[in-house]
C-alpha cells in the first residue's frame, strides 16, 4: 500500500449527501478482475451523459459539464469534500479503488459509512471526519475561491487551510500507523499466528460443530 | 459476569487478541465467497505466496453475474453471453479449483445467492462469525451469528489469517412490540425501521431486532430484516436464538449431526441478550402502526406507506435533506404530493437476497393466483434465490401460478437487484422491486426503483401501479412460522 504522510492538494466539493457506492462506481465496472483502472469510471453516471460499459474509450463519451469533476477549475483535485454518510451501500472495494485511481488521496465529510471507511484505509485513502459546520465552511471556501487547496498532515492530524487555520481531526492509531508506514495488515496479523492457533484449538474443543475437518465446509 | 448483549457474547466468543490500540483480532468461522469481490483477493494471495488458513471455513458460489434465462444457463459458464461476466464466473471457478475451496458451481442444484445458500445449507449457524465480500451478509445475523460484509482486502485477510482486525461496535436495540397486521410483512417492518432511524442511523452499531413482532416472524422474515440492517447503516443485524431458529436448522446438510446436535443446541440457547443488558441506543416501534411500505426516492430511508404521498422538499427544514429530496424527485420523475398509488409501473422484480426465499415466493403467489399481470407492464419476473428454492417452489406448483399470471419464472441469481447480468431496467422505467436498494442507476442506467414486499410487488404487477395489498386480496397473516 502507498504510504500516506502529507497531502497538499486541490479540493473538489461534491455537494450531495448519502453518496452511495453504486454512484461512486456503478456495477458494470465491478466485472473487472483487477484492482486498477477504475478511475475513468469514477462517478460514471454523474460524469457522463450516456451509459458506460466496461473497456470503453471514455474520451469519446459526452460529458456532463455541470458535474464538479468535469469543471476545469477542479482538474487534478486530490482532496474530495463531501457531505454526510459518504460511501453508503455495498461493500465493493472498487469504490476506494476508483477514487484513488482517479487521483484522490483524501475525502473529508461529516460522516462515512462503516464498510467504505474500512476499505478506504486499506488502500491508502485517508478519510477525515469533521463536524457539519466545519465541512459547510470548507464547502463555502472551496466553491468561492478558485484553486482552493488544503494541506492534510497525517502526522500531526491537522487539515491546514490557506488562511493558516489548522483544523484537528481524529484518526484511529492503528489505521494511522498502517497508512504512514504503508503496511500490509495481513503481514501484521500473521505475527500473531501463535495466538490464532491457540484460539482455534480452544474454539474447536468448545464448539466442534463449527469445524468439519477433512470435509469440505 | 455482567449482563451482556447478544453482540457482546458473540464478540467475546471470537476474541483472539485485544490490542492496546483498541483494535482486536476476531476469529472468523464461516467465509462465503462469490465471483465479484474475490478475484483480486485470490490474486493477492498468489502474489504473496500465501494459502487459505482453513479450507473448511470457506464456501463459494457464483451469483451476481449469472444469467437467469434458462437458455443461457443451460450451457453453464460457457453459455454466459457477456464476456466480462463469463470471465468473472470462470475466475471464481478457477480460483476455487486451484485453492481447493468448495464451490456450488453455476448449475449445481444448490447454487444461488450466497445469503440464501448459506442458511439453507446450515452453513450459517448460531454463534458463528460469518463474513462475505458483500454488504448484505448482515442477513445471517437472523441466526444469532455475528455476520457482516467486508471488502476485498478483508476477503484476502480472512483467507490468509482466518481473522479480521476489528473495533467493537456499539449496541442498538430495535424493538418492535405488538402484532403485525394482516398483509404487513418483514419487508414492511424493516423499511419502516429505516424510515424511522435513517440510512445512517445504525452507523457504528450492531443492531439487535427484538420484541414480540420479531419473535413471531419466521426465519425467512428475520433474514429479510437483518439483510437490510446495512440499509440503516449498520453492518450487523441480529436476532436472538429461539425455537424458530433451532427448528429451521434441524437436518440442514451442514448443521451438526446427531452426535453434536444436542450440545450445539444447548450452546445456541445462550445466544440471546441478557434481560438486563444495556444498549447504547434503543428504538421502539409499534407493530400495529406499520403499514405496507413503498420507497419513493433514491435512498431506502425515502419511504412512506401505501396511502402516503411523495413529500414536499419545501416542508423539510434540513437543507441537505431538502436538496436530496429535490434531486431524488427529479431522478424518479415524481412530484411533491403525488399519491403513491398513482405511480405507474413498467416492470416488477421479485427476487434478491432480501426476498427470494420460499416464503417470499409463497406470499407473492398467493396474491398472483388466478390473476393476470397488467397489460401495461413490460415485464414481471420472479427469480428464486437458489436452485433449492426453485425446486421447492416448483414442487408446490408456485411456478405455474406465476407463469399463468404472466410472470417470467427464472433461474436463481442476484439478477435485477443490481443488474450485473442481463436483467435490468431501461432509463426512466419504474420498477416495483423486492430488493434492497433504490439508489440511482442501481437496477439499470436511469432506472427508477421502488422497494416493496413480495406481496406488494405481486399486487402492483396485477394492478400496473401500487395498490394496498390488504384491499387487493384477502391474504392470511404472513411471516408467522408455519413450518
Amino acid at each position: 500500500m502507498e504510504k500516506f504522510i502529507r497531502q497538499q492538494g486541490l479540493v473538489a466539493p461534491l455537494d450531495r449527501a448519502n453518496v452511495d457506492t453504486d454512484l461512486i462506481i456503478p456495477k458494470q465496472f465491478l466485472k473487472s478482475i483487477k484492482r486498477t483502472g477504475f478511475g475513468p469510471n469514477l462517478f460514471d453516471e454523474l460524469r457522463y451523459l450516456d451509459e458506460g460499459y466496461i473497456g470503453q474509450d471514455v474520451s469519446k463519451r459526452p460529458l456532463n459539464t455541470e458535474f464538479v469533476l468535469n469543471q476545469p477549475r477542479y482538474a487534478g483535485a486530490s482532496v474530495l469534500l463531501a457531505r454526510r454518510n459518504f460511501g453508503c451501500g455495498s461493500s465493493r472495494e472498487h469504490a476506494p479503488w476508483a477514487l484513488t485511481d482517479f487521483g484522490f488521496r483524501v475525502v473529508i465529510a461529516p460522516s462515512f459509512a462503516d464498510i467504505f471507511y474500512n476499505n478506504s484505509f486499506k488502500n491508502g485513502l485517508l478519510l477525515i471526519t469533521l463536524d457539519e459546520d466545519t465541512v459547510e465552511r470548507l464547502f463555502n471556501e472551496a466553491q468561492g475561491v478558485e484553486g482552493y487547496r488544503l494541506d492534510v498532515d497525517l502526522a500531526v492530524q491537522t487539515v491546514n487551510t490557506p488562511s493558516g487555520e489548522a483544523i484537528a481531526f481524529e484518526v484511529d492509531s492503528f489505521r494511522k500507523h498502517c497508512l504512514m508506514e504503508g503496511l500490509d495488515d495481513i503481514g501484521l496479523t500473521l505475527k500473531d499466528q501463535d495466538a490464532i492457533d491457540s484460539f482455534e484449538a480452544r474454539h474447536r474443543t468448545e464448539r466442534p460443530w463449527l469445524f468439519r475437518d477433512g470435509q469440505p465446509v | 459476569m455482567a449482563s451482556q448483549t447478544l453482540y457482546d457474547k458473540l464478540w467475546d466468543q471470537h476474541l483472539v487478541k485485544q490490542r492496546e490500540d483498541g483494535t482486536a483480532l476476531i476469529y472468523i468461522d464461516r467465509h462465503l465467497l462469490h465471483e465479484v469481490t474475490s478475484p483480486q483477493a485470490f490474486e493477492g494471495l498468489r502474489l504473496a505466496g500465501r494459502k487459505p488458513w482453513r479450507l473448511d471455513a470457506n464456501l463459494a458460489t457464483p451469483d451476481h453475474n449469472v444469467p437467469t434465462s434458462f437458455k443461457e444457463r443451460a450451457a453453464g459458464i460457457a453459455g454466459i453471453a457477456d464476456e466480462t461476466s463469463r470471465i468473472q464466473v470462470q475466475t471464481l471457478d478457477d480460483n476455487c479449483n486451484s485453492f481447493n475451496i468448495e464451490q456450488f458451481t453455476i448449475n449445481d442444484a444448490r447454487q444461488g445467492i450466497v445469503h440464501v445458500v448459506g442458511p439453507e445449507q446450515g452453513a450459517t449457524l448460531p454463534g458463528m462469525t460469518v463474513v462475505c465480500g458483500d454488504s448484505h451478509t448482515a442477513t445471517h445475523g437472523a441466526f444469532a451469528a455475528l455476520a457482516h460484509g467486508i471488502g476485498t482486502s478483508e476477503v484476502e485477510h480472512v483467507l490468509a489469517t482466518q481473522c479480521l482486525i476489528q473495533r467493537k461496535m456499539k449496541n442498538m436495540l430495535v424493538r418492535v412490540d405488538g402484532r403485525l397486521g394482516t398483509g404487513v410483512t418483514a419487508k414492511d417492518v424493516v423499511l419502516a425501521i429505516i424510515g424511522e432511524i435513517g440510512t445512517a442511523g445504525g452507523t457504528g452499531y450492531a443492531i439487535e431486532f427484538g420484541g414480540s413482532a420479531i419473535s413471531d416472524i419466521s426465519m425467512e422474515g428475520r433474514m429479510t430484516i437483518c439483510n437490510m440492517a446495512i440499509e440503516a447503516g449498520a453492518r450487523v443485524g441480529l436476532v436472538g436464538v429461539d425455537d424458530i431458529t433451532i427448528n429451521y436448522l434441524r437436518d440442514r446438510p451442514y448443521a451438526p449431526t446427531t452426535a453434536q446436535w444436542d450440545a450445539a443446541v444447548a450452546d445456541w440457547r445462550e445466544l440471546t441478550s441478557d434481560a438486563d443488558a444495556a444498549f447504547d441506543k434503543v428504538v421502539v416501534l409499534k407493530a400495529e402502526d406499520i403499514e405496507p411500505q413503498v420507497t419513493w426516492g433514491t435512498s431506502p430511508e425515502q419511504v412512506t406507506n401505501i396511502h402516503g404521498v411523495v413529500p414536499d422538499p419545501a416542508a423539510v427544514s434540513d437543507e441537505t435533506e431538502a436538496r436530496g429530496i429535490v434531486r431524488a424527485l427529479e431522478y424518479m420523475g415524481l412530484s411533491a404530493h403525488q399519491k403513491i398509488t398513482d405511480i405507474k409501473l413498467d416492470r416488477v422484480f421479485i427476487g434478491s437476497c432480501t426476498n427470494s426465499r420460499i416464503e417470499d415466493l409463497r406470499e407473492a403467489a398467493r396474491v398472483a393466483e388466478g390473476r393476470t399481470v397488467a397489460a401495461s407492464l413490460k415485464q414481471a419476473m420472479v427469480v428464486p434465490g437458489s436452485g433449492l428454492v426453485k425446486a421447492q417452489a416448483e414442487a408446490e406448483g408456485l411456478h405455474e401460478i406465476f407463469l399463468a399470471a404472466g410472470f417470467e419464472w427464472r433461474e436463481p441469481g442476484c439478477s435485477m437487484c443490481l443488474a450485473m447480468n442481463a436483467d435490468k431496467l431501461g432509463a426512466g422505467e419504474h420498477c416495483a422491486s423486492t430488493s434492497n436498494r433504490n439508489f440511482e442507476g442501481r437496477q439499470g442506467f436511469g432506472g427508477r426503483t421502488h422497494l416493496v414486499s413480495p406481496a406488494m410487488a405481486a399486487a402492483a404487477a396485477i394492478a400496473g401501479h401500487f395498490v394496498d395489498v390488504r384491499d387487493f386480496a384477502p391474504i392470511p397473516t404472513s411471516n408467522t412460522n408455519a413450518a
